[in-house]
């Protein structure tokens, strides 16, 4: 535990100094900002649309994150042959991708909880700054906690996604692990569309091999509550907790995966 | 016990894409390397080295054979508690500055964070990196990286380093300060082996040297025995020598080189014993200044070797398909 600890902090502090990081946080920031200027251009949907925006750029950057220094964690490791180093100290090559995942993860989830503080600020702005009338149309408060547990999940999504990099990226190039990664993502996120395609698709085939797909790939669309939240509607704790026990074995099953394909590569 | 034993140790790699094809990149590499020992690897590019080195840090696997470091097998975590490893080439995380990724790298040996900064300083002190310690890496030319690369080497204080091109990339003055750090490890106790085809280096630093060549073991054995063997005669410096007495005696020379001053260097050839010429040199007049054999040097044996393992054992092409074991 200790190897992985120390990896992870290795990980994280490389990645928390990359100014691409920084910018791209820096952009989600400054997304949810403008999407203040854009709202007061609409009548009775300021609040939502910020929401909706803020939601969707702390996603999608955060993914974009996720990807980007997924590919790094081993294959850009492999190609500059930094891992040469660390590989010849007391740290097995199982250490070495937990250690990494779990240091990416950590950079995340700081880049995630400072877009959330972003968000929050730019509402309250909108929040102190609306006059008690209009916010009476709105669905629900600015300041919503519940949009929370959106946050939450895109937490456990770009978990789940910087697995699946990792994963990829133990055996493949950087190129196809973000094709591959980026494939993943798409088909996740119709996971329902797939197992139940015999309802549209006349084909015996397709929907059985739409249907393996659906068991294999993760249920990314069970993580995205992002439009239930900003209308208000319930998420029920049990939700959740089931949604992310599943996402949680699912990148288990994947660390486990890429440890022992890892195991055997030859690092040329 | 041996601090480094090899043994049939073999990697083939497959290469081309519509016909794979094994391509052996080391073949049956038999070594043995003492406790305290400062032992060079060398061989051409393309010769094997590195991929021995790989070897025995385990980033690759062997296709058959096996390896041992301090008596244990190679891919036992316990004994990279006791190794250092230099790669070729270094690259290291670009956002660290010197001082934390040697702190880094001291942790994983159990040091605590303020041991491994001061680990880190002694280190950094020792290899020549000043106030560019606290610099993130992206900043560093490759020397300084190279610098930076031994100092990670020597973070556990190990029995047995490894360093791969320990040279490369490094000013004169840098590869001066490394050869002294090489002999104060050696002085320690320490075993060194380093990689190399620099072969000043390896004459100015190693007590026993291995010679690859096209992925296999050409010689091995200690500096002087194999150069030793190699004298290709003597030389002779004589004052006050006759012109008709040099006539004479040039058909028991191999060259003859005036020196300027009435001197001659003559070059005896080793079927010629110096005692033979010396008294008829004297009888006509000459002053002997000096006398001393010609050792083949390094260089000299290396390309014998490495030119004699191109001819008669295998051309590139053989190395391809199986054919480097025939």
């Amino acid at each position: 535990m200790r190897a992985i600890g120390i990896v992870a902090s290795g990980v994280f502090r490389d990645s928390i100094r990359d100014r691409i990081a920084y910018g791209l946080v820096f952009f989600a920031v400054l997304l949810m900002a403008a999407s203040f200027l854009l709202a007061q251009l609409t009548a009775g949907q300021d609040v939502k649309i910020i929401k909706d925006l803020g939601l969707a750029a702390s996603s999608a950057i955060g993914l974009f994150i996720a990807v980007f220094f997924g590919i790094g964690l081993v294959t850009k490791e492999v190609d500059r042959r930094s891992i040469y180093s660390l590989l010849s100290k007391p740290v097995t090559r199982s250490q070495f991708i937990v250690g990494k995942y779990v240091g990416l993860v950590l950079t995340l989830l700081i880049n995630l909880a400072v877009m959330v503080i972003a968000f929050y600020v730019v509402l309250a702005y909108l929040d102190w700054t609306t006059p008690a009338s209009a916010k009476a149309a709105w669905e629900a408060p600015a300041l919503d906690p519940r949009m929370l547990k959106a946050f939450v999940l895109i937490g456990v999504e770009l978990m789940v996604m910087t697995a699946v990099t990792l994963f990829f990226s133990t055996f493949s190039s950087s190129f196809l692990s973000v094709a591959m990664t980026a494939a993943v993502y798409i088909i996740g996120h119709f996971g329902d569309d797939l197992k139940h395609l015999d309802v549209t698709v006349q084909s015996y085939i397709l929907p059985i091999l739409a249907r393996g797909a659906y068991y294999v790939m993760p249920n990314l669309a069970r993580l995205d509550i992002k439009a239930a939240v900003v209308h208000a509607e319930p998420v029920s704790a049990a939700q959740m907790f089931f949604a992310s026990l599943s996402s949680g074995l699912y990148v288990a099953t994947l660390l486990v995966g890429a440890t022992i394909i890892f195991s055997r590569r030859d690092l040329k | 016990m041996d601090a480094i034993r090899t043994e049939g140790l073999t990697k083939r790699y497959s290469v081309g894409f519509w016909k794979p094809r094994p391509y052996a990149a080391l073949e049956d590499l038999n070594l043995t390397v003492a406790q305290g020992e400062v032992f060079g690897f060398l061989g051409p590019n393309g010769a094997g080295k590195t991929t021995t080195l790989k070897l025995l840090m385990q980033l690759i696997y062997p296709t058959s054979g096996h390896a041992e470091i301090l008596g244990q097998p190679v891919g036992d975590v316990a004994v990279r508690r006791r190794i250092g490893y230099l790669p070729e080439n270094p690259y290291f995380y670009e956002n660290l500055t010197a001082e934390e990724l040697i702190e880094y790298f001291a942790r994983l040996f159990g040091y605590s964070s303020a041991d491994g900064k001061k680990r880190a300083g002694k280190l950094l002190d020792e290899v020549g990196i000043g106030v560019e310690r606290r610099f993130h890496l992206r900043k560093f030319s490759k020397g300084m990286v190279q610098r930076v690369g031994i100092a990670q080497a020597l973070v556990n204080d190990p029995e047995v380093v490894f360093l791969d091109e320990p040279m490369s990339g490094l000013d004169p003055i840098g590869r001066r300060e490394v050869r002294e750090l090489i002999l104060r490890l050696r002085e320690r106790g320490c075993t060194v082996f380093f990689s190399s085809h620099v072969l000043s280096d390896a004459e100015a630093l190693c007590s026993r040297v291995a010679i690859l060549a096209k992925g296999r073991l050409v010689a091995n054995g200690p500096l002087d025995a194999l150069t030793a063997f190699q004298a290709r005669g003597w030389e002779l410096v004589v004052s006050g020598l006759k012109e008709e007495v040099l006539g004479r005696a040039k058909y028991r020379l191999s060259h003859v080189t005036p020196l300027g001053g009435g001197r001659f260097a003559l070059e005896l050839p080793p079927t010629t014993a110096p005692e033979q010429l010396i008294p008829d040199l004297v009888d006509a007049g000459a002053h002997i200044v000096s006398l001393n054999p010609l050792r083949a040097t390094l260089e000299d044996f290396f390309i014998a070797q490495v030119g004699a393992a191109g001819d008669a054992r295998m051309t590139s092409d053989d190395r391809v398909a199986g054919r480097a074991a025939s």
